[in-house]
């Protein structure tokens, strides 16, 4: 499965080509799309050809959803646009775009669970016989279009009784009740088990037999090197370029998917602590989540946490805090054995985990400051039965100070914050209680550079203090720049772990993608 | 840079001692309505100003001003208790049957031992609704209905359908309850005053306050912040069960009796009083006061359809209706 490539990105990334001369299904010229000052896709130029696997890789936020989301009508171009077999196409919607032969193939399960499965596919288009529903004519077709596409539910079975790879297919199905031209999968695979994948690429490669231009968006790039015709690398909202797949092993992907420069100011790396850890976690499993992780963190650590998004990661510590349900075999903090996981219990032995989620669980958004600043420690801060307001208002003034949060009045509501003092009052309400671990999740998410910087220097200065800090993050800068040692997870699992050296954009991408740990470096071999 | 700490640190001292205290026109929205309704009933009727009619007025808001105190927690912890009417009745019955056992060996002390009862039986009721809630995992609205139902048919039962009167011979020592006065302030006032001061300060100025606040705001930011949604809410209920013992206890005097439809549709009344008063519906922002003021203009509405002859006291209900939806609209369109 793998294989090495010695050399330099810029040495072997082969040239960009569109080498057939076919016109293409459908094309995307120049498409761009903006969102107010904020642009998340510019100039993209795609060609789409009948009887085609092209795949489109990037990392989050690198604007795949988007592209597909162009393609199929759900969202309209700012700039540039779509042509079909030579006519320059405006699909209005999704409902225009499907007319015309284009459909979309949802990321998320999209189907009503007390419905059928013929009763979902025909969902907003059934077929009538008068003014009767024509239950038997769905039902049939429903079985046909299923057993096309190798599905094993029948077409009366109610879709919240089946499995989730079925619920997949009967998504599929849905797209392929019309006939189309092209055919567009967002990352189809994210939830299926490696049986189910299987089955699902054989029904992708049917489409190609059967004519259709298949566009493919995945983070797994196993799947794409063996699935796609030709890949589309896109980076930053840009189109980095489309290459022959036979032309790109998956390292080259990873290499082409990352590698942009360092623009954000990140600490000094400390020297390597050695001490005892100071939480220990044994095959802790989290149900619909982790499997198996079993992980350490010593004082004076940062240890990242990498791997795409859905890769388990917020639900494994969401498991260890006691707010998923969850089973570890032995879970230990400063040698101390750990029974009782809650978020409550965590934070009396000292142990905090911040969310990724800041404005839908981590701040009231309503609340004035100081209630949110001391939510999590109203008895550390209010010893007496009686609030001691004063008490609050000063603690509050100390981490406007402490925190550098800029605020213009204290009796504004946490929701009139900018993201990044939301974060760093975020960071202060779970530091109320001094705690020795502070597990982050997404620390910079959504704020700007110069709140970034603050936020490094924060868990720098944490962790030089004999504090442990984990950071869960989904940029791969940020886990180069800040941290001591990196997990990798992929499907729930702990994949890879990446120290030194190892620690680089390249080597979290090739684990996160492709489950393998990273190998020796080249020169090893 | 030491310069521009002090700089930075003197600026947000600055920000933070600044207090803005604008008017806040929405939360003072039900005392304007009550001052009104006030206006317009003095306008109207000649009778409606007078100090007994007053007097009467609010001494007849307390039952649903005591338990609409209760409401006001359950509500802004983001549930729904409808079973506060039948429960009342429950209560009462209860009250009435333990007072009338022991009124024969312990004479008016058994009207004590009655109301201890009737607390105790009211929290336990409140904290049964809540825990179904809670630990059951159903909806509050479900759930207190079937309560409601339930409350409803055993004070039906206990009274074989007719009605439990007090023994006479505790009428007169528990008459003042109801128709005393402490320095000319009608008892029941005195005690809603006594109950809305309490609640206010457990709201506003307890650590419990401000749970029951997250959790009704948001529960996830609630329970990620390791608070106790179940607790919380249980508790909520419990105290809105303790407030409908206290109104029990004031209630009893006035009629000397349960019967089947004691308390019925005070859900109803209780919840207005609650909306109006300016507490969210869907949680996380308590009004007290307001509750009050909510309590006082159902009441004085309902004095005047009953004083002038212009609508039938019979449509009080429909009026009281009116009102919950106006005052929703209102909300909606202030914000």
């Amino acid at each position: 499965m793998t294989r090495i490539a010695p050399l330099p990105v810029s040495a072997t990334a082969p040239v960009a080509v569109d080498a057939c001369s076919d016109s293409p299904t459908l094309a995307a010229v120049g498409l761009a799309k903006a969102y107010g000052p904020i642009t998340v896709l510019s100039d993209v130029t795609v060609n789409i050809r009948a009887g085609e696997v092209h795949a489109i890789i990037g990392e989050n936020g690198a604007g795949k959803s988007t592209l597909m989301k162009l393609l199929s009508g759900y969202v309209r171009p700012t700039a540039g646009h779509l042509v079909m077999a030579g006519q320059t196409v405006d699909f209005s919607d999704s409902t225009a775009a499907e007319a015309a032969g284009v459909v979309l193939v949802h990321q998320e399960i999209l189907l009503a669970p007390d419905l059928t499965v013929a009763e979902n596919l025909f969902l907003g288009r059934e077929l009538r016989r008068g003014i009767m529903v024509d239950d038997r004519t769905m039902n049939q077709r429903a079985a046909e279009v299923l057993a096309s596409i190798g599905a094993h539910c029948g077409p009366r079975d109610r879709v919240g009784d089946l499995p989730l790879a079925q619920r997949q297919l009967v998504q599929i199905a849905r797209a392929l009740l019309e006939p189309r031209k092209v055919v567009i999968f967002d990352e189809p695979t994210a939830v299926l088990a490696n049986d189910e994948v299987a089955a699902l690429l054989d029904v992708v490669r049917g489409l190609r037999t059967q004519g259709a231009a298949v566009l493919y968006i995945s983070h797994r790039l196993d799947e794409v090197e063996v699935l796609a015709d030709r890949i589309t690398v896109l980076r930053d909202g840009k189109m980095i370029g489309t290459w022959p797949a036979a032309d790109l092993l998956q390292r080259q992907m990873a290499e082409l998917m990352v590698g942009r420069k360092l623009d954000v100011l990140y600490p000094p790396k400390r020297p390597q602590p050695s001490d005892a850890p100071l939480l220990v976690v044994e095959h802790l499993s989290v149900d619909n989540g982790a499997v198996e992780a079993s992980l350490m963190v010593r004082p004076g650590e940062v240890l990242g946490i990498g791997g795409m998004i859905g890769s388990g990661r917020t639900e494994l510590f969401e498991g260890l805090m006691g707010l998923r349900s969850a089973d570890a075999s032995r879970i230990e903090l400063a040698g101390r054995p750990i029974t009782h996981r809650s978020v409550s219990d965590w934070r009396e032995q000292g142990l905090v985990y911040l969310t990724e989620d800041r404005k839908g669980k981590g701040l009231l958004l309503d609340e004035p400051l100081a209630p949110n600043l001391t939510l999590q420690s109203l008895d550390h801060v209010h010893p007496r039965f009686s609030l001691d307001l004063r008490k609050e208002v000063a603690a509050l003034k100390k981490v406007v100070d402490d925190y550098d949060i800029r605020v213009g009045s204290v009796h504004l509501s946490a929701g009139q914050l900018s993201g990044g003092n939301q974060q760093k009052l975020l960071l202060a309400k779970v530091m109320m209680t001094h705690p020795s671990v502070v597990i982050i999740d997404e620390p910079t998410r959504g704020i700007d550079i110069g709140n970034k910087s603050q936020i490094y220097n924060f868990i720098d200065e944490l962790v030089r203090s004999d504090k442990a800090c984990i950071v869960i993050s989904s940029e791969l800068p940020e886990l180069v720049g800040i941290a001591d040692r990196v997990l990798v997870m992929r499907g729930g699992r702990i994949v890879a772990e990446l120290t030194g050296d190892q620690i680089t954009e390249q080597n979290i991408v090739y684990a996160a993608t492709t489950g393998d740990a990273y190998l020796a470096a080249p020169q090893d071999r | 840079m030491g310069e521009e700490k002090i700089m930075t640190s003197a600026t947000t001292e600055m920000a933070i001692s600044k207090v803005p205290r604008r008017i806040r026109w929405a939360s003072l929205g039900p005392f304007i309505a009550l001052a009104v309704v006030l206006l317009v009933g003095t306008m109207l009727n000649s009778n409606f100003a007078t100090g007994t009619n007053i007097a009467n007025v609010v001494t007849r808001s307390a039952f649903i001003a005591i338990i609409a105190v209760g409401a006001t927690f359950v509500i802004s912890s983001r549930c729904l208790d409808l079973s506060v009417g039948s429960m009342m009745a429950f209560v009462t019955g209860i009250m009435i049957l333990t007072m009338n056992q022991l009124e024969p060996s312990m004479g008016a002390n058994a009207i004590i031992v009655g109301a201890v009862v009737g607390l105790l039986v009211g929290t336990a009721c409140g904290l049964l609704n809540g825990l179904i809630v809670t630990v059951g995992k159903i909806d509050p609205f479900i759930v207190t209905l079937g309560t409601m139902g339930i409350f409803r048919a055993l004070i039906t039962w206990m009274s074989d359908g007719g009605s439990i009167p007090m023994d006479r011979a505790l009428r007169e020592p528990y008459r003042p309850v109801y128709f005393g006065d402490l320095l000319g302030i009608p008892i029941p006032v005195v005690i809603t005053l006594l109950v809305a001061l309490v609640g206010a300060f457990i709201l506003y100025r307890t650590k419990y306050g401000r749970r029951c606040m997250a959790v009704g705001s948001n529960a996830d930011v609630a329970r990620f912040s390791g608070v106790s949604v179940a607790k919380v809410r249980t508790i909520a209920f419990g105290v809105q069960g303790l407030c409908v013992g206290i109104a029990a206890i004031c209630y009893i005097p006035r009629l000397g009796a349960a019967t089947p439809t004691t308390g019925q549709l005070w859900e109803l009344q209780v919840i207005t009083a609650v909306v109006i008063g300016g507490t969210l519906l869907r949680g996380g922002r308590a009004r007290i006061w307001g509750t009050i003021a909510g309590a006082l203009i159902l009441e004085v509405i309902a004095n005047l359809m009953v004083l002038s002859n212009m609508v039938s006291e019979y449509l009080v209900a429909a009026v009281q209706g009116v009102i919950i939806i106006l005052a929703m609209l209102a909300h909606r369109f202030i914000k």
